[in-house]
């Protein structure tokens, strides 16, 4: 049944359209700077018409930057590598110590569970910088400064929490009476674990996974202090563009638009799990 | 020894000695092959009663004792017991068909072996034509019986049902009760069932333990619950419409007992009509509570006199309310009896039908002429 009147439509439609174009134009016009010079972009008033020149992506994929000041070397495509590798062993490591932990706190409520999860949410609560000073100590004393391992392991202070509150939060809409039911047939606790919960809270684990892979992808600020050029992310390597001879804005699209790639690919991919993990219950009556 | 056997079982949420105690110091023995209903309202402890009998919940202490083991500390799949779910609680990506062969699975039977016992049980509780459904395309009524045949189809040491029959519609329910309790008696099952239900208890039971406040209140044959309730709370828990209840003075001579109700109301016996025994227990309590069944309170030419408050008929028997000592006294008689409220009424007690007990404790001193 239909009651909206063809004005409400039409309204709607007006105000989706603004919204869309709010959230998509920045988006839009990155894109059409990574296919324009300096020169281009800097020209006053803005146009959308120019010769497109593949030149700032050539650049990136070949790691030759030439500005005004001379040629430059960057390691665009190892920074990209290094993204892809951090986010992806981070989640990976997230998803394997916080599911099962997850399944714990959901559970089994046992003394101080609560103030166990709450100080693992309370990572998220304080700012990145307050701890960055001792962990660069720390890392350096421990030989850790520097390395995937080390830089992995600070991303946990990123992942886990997260992953560990939205999949606790599938498991308890789980009815703990369906895995009694599976337990009382006849299996043992881990086979329940394998077999119902964590097929049954598949999609929230996606959800958890996928948003975490995002938010550790985004990261900044532990690289940038943490790891030297050689093992940061692009977020971190955006920063090279910015060079003694100005600003490369084409460049800085360009890997813009080849970073934000692969996130939008995976999010496009699980946007069914995600809008059914982030909105409906994992198990219905 | 029993079959199953409970003994001193305590649990507490939270803390032993300190938490919420649930269930307080059960003692139950269940024979093989006997069906016990554990009767109470919610939150009386019987759900956590048959969950430390199944393993989901620990038992803070006591010991529980299944077919010559010792299970209370042993994980749920070694106690080798069944159990329906009062949620349903079945797996969602399997349709009802191998949700109810699943439970077979550790059985490691044949294959026609298993369609022919999934096809008996489907049958029994009326599921074949949802056999090929998911749980999430049937109605409550249709889960709970596909949950209900997951249990029943195992050959366990002991099935557990809480609460088996809560969403079915009357008529199936009275089918079904039938149907079941000969299913489970013809193999020899033994059973536990939790239930609110009373009518549902009686029908199924042969016993009926009566839990309030997680103790065990009265453990017995259903007539035995109905006709010697232990205490005022399985006397005035059990029987629909409920017991009437009055406080009373015990009071009279040597030839007379005189019952003494609240409002001058006065109920006036010869002696004989109770045992020696009798007359010597309520004379020494003075005080006492007096239950009489609205089954057994008769309107009579001369008595004690009563109002009318409210009379209904219910299509098949009168439940007449009147205001009398202080209280209400219900009656039941099953012609359609006309007398609209305001009349005044005279009722009769049969002395035999008094159900007598302790005022300050609740525990039955007498029914009718006998010790309880």
């Amino acid at each position: 049944m239909e009651h909206t009147s063809t004005l409400e439509r039409v309204l709607r439609g007006i105000a989706l359209s603004l919204i869309v174009l709010f959230f998509m134009f920045p988006l839009f016009w990155i894109f059409l700077m990574s296919f324009q010079t300096n020169e281009t972009i800097l020209r006053i008033p803005p146009s959308l018409f120019f010769e497109p020149t593949l030149g700032n992506y050539k650049a990136l994929i070949t790691g030759k930057l030439d500005t005004a000041a001379g040629s430059l070397d960057i390691a665009f495509m190892k920074n990209l590598w290094n993204s892809v590798l951090l986010s992806t062993s981070a989640v990976v490591l997230s998803l394997i110590l916080g599911v099962p932990a997850a399944y714990a706190f959901a559970r089994h409520k046992f003394r101080g569970s609560e103030d166990i999860a709450f100080t693992l949410l309370s990572f998220r609560f304080a700012p990145p910088l307050l701890v960055l000073l001792p962990l660069t100590i720390y890392f350096q004393q421990l030989g850790l400064a520097d390395t995937y391992v080390g830089l992995i392991w600070v991303y946990q202070l990123i992942c886990l929490p997260l992953i560990l509150w939205i999949v606790r939060g599938y498991f308890e809409d789980i009815s703990a009476d369906v895995e009694y039911a599976y337990r009382i047939a006849g299996h043992g606790w881990f086979a329940t674990f394998r077999k119902i919960a964590l097929p049954l809270a598949g999609p929230g684990i996606a959800a958890a996974g996928l948003l975490a892979f995002i938010f550790a992808w985004n990261n900044f600020v532990f690289a940038l202090v943490l790891a030297s050029a050689d093992k940061q992310p692009v977020t971190v390597a955006a920063l090279a563009f910015v060079t003694a001879s100005g600003i490369q804005y084409g460049q800085i699209a360009a890997g813009i638009v080849l970073s934000i790639t692969p996130t939008l690919a995976i999010a496009l991919y699980a946007q069914r799990y995600l809008v059914e993990g982030l909105s409906l219950g994992a198990v219905k009556g | 020894m029993s079959h199953l056997s409970l003994a001193r079982v305590d649990k507490f949420y939270g803390r032993v000695d300190h938490g919420v105690h649930a269930v307080q110091n059960v003692s139950m023995d269940i024979e093989k092959g006997e069906i016990v209903a554990l009767l109470g309202s919610s939150g009386c402890g019987k759900t956590s009663t048959l969950r430390m009998i199944a393993g989901f919940e620990e038992a803070s202490r006591g010991t529980i004792a299944l077919a010559g083991r010792e299970v209370h500390t042993l994980p749920p799949v070694r106690r080798n017991v069944a159990m329906a779910f009062e949620g349903y609680s079945l797996y969602p990506p399997l349709t009802v068909r191998q949700n109810i062969a699943f439970a077979l699975k550790s059985a490691k039977l044949g294959k026609t072996e298993v369609d022919a016992r999934v096809a008996e049980v489907a049958q029994l509780l009326e599921i074949e034509d949802i056999l090929d459904r998911y749980p999430s395309s049937i109605s409550g009524g249709q889960q709970q019986r596909a949950s209900l045949g997951r249990a029943l189809i195992r050959e366990a040491d002991l099935h557990l049902l809480d609460e088996p029959m809560g969403q079915l519609e009357p008529q199936l329910r009275a089918v079904l009760r039938g149907r079941i309790k000969h299913f489970v008696k013809e193999r020899g099952y033994t059973a536990i069932l939790v239930t609110h239900d009373q009518t549902e208890a009686n029908a199924l039971a042969d016993r009926i333990a009566v839990m309030e406040g997680g103790v065990l209140q009265q453990f017995g044959t259903p007539s035995m619950i109905k006709e010697r309730p232990a205490n005022l709370f399985t006397g005035t828990f059990v029987g629909e419409p409920p017991m009437n209840v009055f406080t009373a003075r015990v009071a009279g001579d040597d030839g007379r007992i005189v019952l003494e109700l609240p409002e001058g109301v006065t109920l006036a016996y010869p002696a004989g009509a109770f045992t020696d025994d009798v007359r010597r227990t309520i004379r020494a309590k003075g005080d006492i509570v007096i239950g009489i069944r609205p089954y057994s309170v008769r309107r009579a030419e001369s008595g004690v006199e009563a109002t009318v408050a409210v009379n209904q008929w219910l299509g098949d028997q009168t439940h007449i309310a009147a205001d009398f000592a202080g209280g209400i006294i219900v009656l039941v008689e099953h012609d359609r009896t006309v007398l609209e409220p305001g009349r005044t009424i005279a009722v009769e007690i049969d002395p035999a039908a008094l159900h007598i007990f302790d005022a300050a404790t609740g525990i039955a001193l007498a029914h009718g002429m006998e010790l309880a």
